[in-house]
């Protein structure tokens, strides 16, 4: 009986989501092991066309790592989507859109000129990338960026969530670990639509620093505290950290080192909006009544899009800000 | 835009001052517009911003955020809460490039009908002028040319 | 049981309210159109009545519930205030969980407030189409019965607070009495006279203060403050600091020798209002209750320079302590009674009036210790000097009252205060007596007859606010004397009056701690300070913390009568819950899902009820559904989603919204 098939497919992400799934380390053997790998990029050679000659349902789990950015991510999408049993939506581009959604509080056009234009481009006759180029040779074409970015599940139906940027090791090795147990009969899938890889609660679960009732009279960059306390919340120290907010699954890996979490792993189980959850947070925990000392407070957080939706924008209720509906 | 433009409002309002006070407004008949869709919660401090988020996502143009007056909260201090609350989310829609004046909000008394039907109209009228957000049909790539807050 | 889409059977009734709502919506339209548009949603059957909320409309309701198997119910009608009990027994007559119904206010809400009927019954289609969104979501609830301690706190033991702790014991329930100072009595116990009858205070009072000591079901706890506060109605358990009085309450007898013997003469600036004295080892007054007396440590020859020791020495049965410390009592009551009274308006503050700088400037207090014949001057209305009896005295009304530099409320009392004060000076020196008041507010039994007669007993009213009361003499007659400047409103023009003596006065206002005593118990401050009542109309003894209960001035300025009052509808409230045994609480409550909680504190803080508390040993917190008051701040607040509200949860709020924008929304419709 043959191996069943898997697949990994990189869309609009920075790749680390790759070399996640490869910092596994000898995990990786059982992966070879159980499935036969039918499409995976960067770790082998197979090409569009052997995966649009499978059969529909034929791979039994592909990883999609990535935003959908452009039509080529969205087509790969439905391809793969139709010839899956299982899709994954694998790392927080996938999940929620991740960094690459913050482009989602622009508009598409400012953000090809600051990509062709800034000083660092070398681009003397301002050119920009066309949808189709002639060339002596015939016609070439690069894809059509989207109006916006998407996460995967906008674009098509998604089986599992697994969030993080990228998801820790030791969970991915666990998932595998799971699905090969389902493969063998020894345990069953979670329900459709389930987040794997992680907690149900926030990473304040796992973080062993110590705890207060908070009451926050001044927000501060990580930088202007020195030295930070190492034992007390980061948060109750007035930087706003994430923790609280951010779904548990990483074992607390940036508070344990004195870094405030940033929200990789998105919200916690149920959470309709994350950005809403830390705002809410923060600002009811803040020790002030009168509107003048709550504006002052609230300085301290300059950019507060960026620092609720740094990874969730593209899922959030709004999606996007409003510029980018400005093209 | 439309030649005539309706704005949709969701209003929060708290069960014992403004909800009271549009009860007050009723029974004294006092006429506001009609624009205004009001959702009851037990107190200003059970506002999640999430149900703003939802509101304007969903298709109002505006929200009005209603409770007792400070330091006449019926659960003590609870509205300092929504205060901060709606001072960040004012900050957080100036950043998402949503003009922070769709959302207001309004301190209103159980005897103060009179002030929120006032509130009330006014508000239409500030979120008539700023135009109609038409956040879903945003998302579904129907319109194109939109305000920005500066 | 179900309908398509798996959603539960949704019945709905919109009511004409007789033309109240018909007038102006088209209920018929908005009837045919939530049993079409709305039936993806889960409507079964949308109904029409003239009154819904008669007998006839709620059995219809009924009926269907019963014959078609309705789960959810939204009746269009009136505000949820007025008749949303109403709808919840119709469904619970007919077997459907109360909280399965929805009030949609199409009435308060649409019709009377609105005039173009298209639009109006356009709005009360969203609004029904919200309140079914909502139904949908909800979930059945049982309400929260718990039990009663029979024991009840009160504190502070002024005449309220002494009205409130007799009632309770005196229907046979324990109560704790605790006073903050070392006897009870109060404001009372320092007045003289009390308006309009004229009766001794003290003869008043005192009975009812030795009643209160000697009751057996009353625990006096004077001298003694509570620091903490845990529990919700029912079961509280409240802890008392008793501070050192360094000496044996068991055996002092109360002869009050160690007094007499003391060397150490001071100014007693609580119980004569700084114009007596008392001793380093003291009771408030002769009458005090308890008996016992306490040492002032700060102005004590033995705590300050180690010798002395004369109390020890003179006392019959060795009751002097000195090495007593304080002690902390937990005491588990059901209710409790807040009547903290008030603090006097420090009479400083109104410079231009003089007081502390002109010596011949009195508060009202000041006055009532004078007058009183157990007083520094034994009765004898005199000027500073100790001798001298004031030819003319000047009274001024609303001293820090209804004065947007100060309190712009009315303290109530001062009115008839003043009169009181103009009939004692007449009576006792025959003085020359100017009254000069903003407005005359005499609205009780027997108060405007009261001034009827100082009227006739010849005090002059002056109708205006005095400017300024000043020594600088213009001419040799206003020479020695203190000249109150004043518009005479009535007259419309100013004068200078000079006068020996001027009494000011002073209002109310809530106690300097109201705010962290407030907190402690779990309730609020108006934006003035007083306590916050639950109604001010029609529940004004109540607060929103179930169990708290307020009473007298604590509440805002009162006078005798209306704070015996309070104390005794306070108590009756809480025998009340005594004998019903349990209470029901409402089931609209937060809960925090344990699984779901990471422990990490952010709404530890935000209860004002002190419903949350924080496990240490499991790192998650936990609300105490009998303190919790239903607000939902924390719900709002917890970032890991981790809280749920009952009754106003996340989707029942959430689908809301989805059902008011249902039209303007297409896409998530």
């Amino acid at each position: 009986m043959s191996k069943p098939k898997f697949a990994m497919y990189w869309s609009g992400s920075c790749g680390g989501c790759e070399i996640a799934v490869i910092n596994i380390h000898e995990k990786i053997l059982d992966v070879d092991a159980n499935f036969e790998v039918a499409f995976w990029p960067v770790a082998v050679d197979a090409k569009v066309k052997d995966v649009e000659a499978l059969a529909d349902g034929d791979i039994l789990l592909t990883l999609w790592n990535g935003s959908i950015r452009n039509e080529e991510n969205e087509h790969m999408a439905h391809l793969l989507r139709r010839k899956s049993k299982l899709l994954v939506a694998f790392g927080s581009c996938a999940t929620e859109g991740c960094v690459p959604g913050l482009a989602n509080l622009s508009p598409l056009s400012e953000i090809i000129d600051t990509a062709y234009t800034t000083l660092t481009t070398d681009n003397p006759n301002n050119i920009r990338p066309q949808h189709v180029t002639k060339v002596p040779e015939g016609e070439i074409s690069i894809p059509v960026l989207k109006d916006r970015v998407y996460t995967l599940a906008q674009v098509v139906d998604v089986d599992y969530f697994m969030p993080g940027c990228p998801p820790e090791s030791h969970q991915i090795a666990a998932v595998i670990d799971l699905v090969i147990q389902v493969l063998q009969g020894k345990a069953e899938l979670p329900p459709k639509g389930a987040v794997i890889g992680a907690g149900s609660s926030t990473v304040c679960e796992d973080c062993p620093r110590k705890r207060n009732v908070k009451s926050i009279k001044a927000f501060h960059r990580i930088q202007e505290i020195a030295p930070l306390d190492p034992e007390l919340c980061i948060l109750e120290q007035g930087i706003p950290c994430n923790g609280p907010a951010t779904r548990s699954g990483c074992n607390a890996r940036c508070p344990r080192v004195g870094a405030q979490c940033i929200g990789c792993y998105g919200p916690a189980e149920g959470v309709v909006d994350y950005g809403a959850r830390l705002l809410t947070a923060f600002a009811s925990v803040i020790d002030a009544n009168e509107p003048e000392e709550i504006e002052r407070i609230l300085d301290g957080i300059p950019d507060p899009a960026g620092q609720f939706y740094r990874f969730n924008l593209a899922d959030s209720l709004f999606r996007a800000g409003a510029p980018a509906f400005k093209n | 835009m439309s030649e005539h433009f309706e704005p949709v409002i969701i209003g929060f309002t708290c069960n014992w001052c403004s909800y009271r006070a549009a009860d007050l407004a009723g029974t004294a008949r006092l006429k506001y517009a009609p624009n205004v869709r009001l959702v009851r919660l037990m107190c200003s401090g059970r506002l999640d911003p999430t149900f703003v988020m939802k509101a304007l996502s969903d298709g109002a143009d505006g929200v009005l955020i209603t409770g007792c007056h400070p330091g006449e909260c019926h659960y003590v201090e609870q509205n300092y809460k929504t205060l901060r609350r709606y001072l960040l989310l004012r900050r957080l829609l100036q950043g998402m490039g949503i003009a922070p004046e769709r959302v207001k909000l309004v301190w209103a008394s159980a005897a103060e009908g009179a002030k929120l039907a006032n509130e009330i109209n006014s508000f239409v009228e500030e979120v008539r002028a700023l135009g109609p957000l038409g956040w879903p049909q945003k998302l579904a790539g129907n319109v194109k040319e939109v305000e920005v807050a500066a | 049981m179900s309908t398509n889409n798996g959603k539960p059977k949704v019945g709905v009734y919109v009511c004409h309210c007789g033309t109240n709502i018909a007038h102006t919506v088209d209920v018929e339209q908005v009837r045919d159109w939530a049993a079409q548009a709305l039936g993806a949603e889960g409507v079964v059957i949308a109904r029409d009545y003239k009154f819904m909320c008669s007998s006839p409309g709620q059995e219809l309701i009924e009926k269907d519930i019963k014959e078609l198997g309705l789960e959810r119910v939204v009746v269009a009608a009136c505000s949820p205030h007025l008749h949303e009990m109403t709808f919840r027994n119709a469904s619970k007559r007919a077997g459907l969980n109360p909280y399965l119904t929805e009030l949609a206010s199409i009435r308060e809400q649409v019709s009377w407030v609105h005039t173009d009927k298209g639009l109006a019954t356009e709005k009360a289609k969203a609004v029904v189409a919200g309140a079914v969104e909502r139904v949908v979501k909800n979930e059945p609830l049982d309400e929260i019965k718990v039990p009663i301690h029979p024991a009840t706190l009160v504190v502070g033991g002024g005449i309220t607070g002494i009205q409130a702790a007799l009632e309770i014991a005196n229907a046979g329930y324990k109560v704790y009495l605790v006073e903050r100072e070392p006897s009870i009595g109060g404001h009372m116990a320092q007045f003289d006279k009390t308006f309009p009858t004229l009766d001794c205070a003290a003869c008043i009072l005192t009975p009812r203060m030795f009643e209160t000591g000697m009751h057996p079901n009353i625990e006096l706890l004077t001298w003694s403050e509570v620091t903490q506060v845990a529990g919700y109605v029912g079961n509280f358990t409240v802890t008392i600091k008793k501070k050192p009085r360094y000496l044996k309450e068991e055996l002092c007898t109360g002869c009050r020798i160690c007094v007499e013997k003391c060397p150490k003469k001071v100014i007693d600036h609580v119980y004569e209002a700084g114009i007596g004295y008392r001793k380093a080892i003291y009771t408030s007054s002769a009458q005090a209750v308890p008996k016992f007396p306490v040492i002032d440590t700060a102005n004590c020859n033995f705590f300050q320079k180690g010798t002395c020791k004369v109390c020890e020495k003179s006392c019959p049965t060795n009751a002097i302590d000195y090495e007593q410390k304080e002690q902390f009592l937990k005491v588990d009551v059901g209710n409790i009674i807040l009547a903290t009274g008030y603090d006097l308006f420090d009479a400083r503050r109104v410079s231009n009036y003089g007081y502390g700088r002109l010596a011949n400037v009195f508060t009202s207090i000041e006055f009532e210790r004078m007058c009183n014949a157990a007083g520094p001057t034994s009765g004898k209305i005199v000027l500073r000097d100790g001798q001298t009896t004031p030819k003319t005295v000047g009274i001024i009304h609303c001293v820090g009252s209804r004065d947007r530099n100060y309190n712009n409320y009315c303290s109530s009392i001062c009115c008839m205060q003043s009169l009181k004060f103009a009939h004692l000076v007449k009576e006792r020196t025959g003085a020359t007596v100017y009254d000069f008041y903003i407005d005359m507010r005499t609205p009780m039994k027997s108060y405007d007859e009261f001034y009827q007669r100082v009227l006739e007993e010849g005090t002059l009213f002056v109708r205006g606010k005095v400017a300024q009361v000043s020594d600088a003499a213009r001419n040799a007659q206003e020479e020695g004397k203190l000249i109150i400047q004043v518009e005479d409103t009535l007259v419309g023009k100013q004068r200078r009056i000079p006068v020996d003596m001027v009494i000011l006065s002073t209002g109310m206002q809530p106690r300097h701690d109201a705010k962290e005593v407030g907190k402690l118990f779990g309730i609020g401050c108006s934006s003035d300070g007083w306590f916050t009542e639950k109604h001010a109309k029609l529940d004004p003894v109540a607060t929103m913390t179930e169990g708290v209960l307020i009473a007298g001035t604590a509440a805002g300025p009162k006078d005798i009568p209306a704070s015996v009052a309070q104390g005794s509808a306070a108590a009756a409230r809480v025998l009340n819950l005594i004998m019903r045994h349990e209470v029901t609480l409402e089931p609209i409550k937060a809960i925090i899902k344990q699984w779901q909680c990471s422990g990490c504190r952010i709404c530890n803080g935000l209860c004002p009820f002190n419903a949350i508390s924080f496990r240490a040993e499991r790192r998650v917190s936990e609300i105490n559904p009998a303190l919790c008051q239903g607000c939902g701040t924390c719900v709002a607040a917890c970032p890991a989603g981790a809280i749920s509200g009952s009754g106003f949860s996340n989707d029942q709020i959430l689908a809301q919204i989805d059902g008011l924008l249902m039209d303007v929304n297409p896409v998530s419709a």
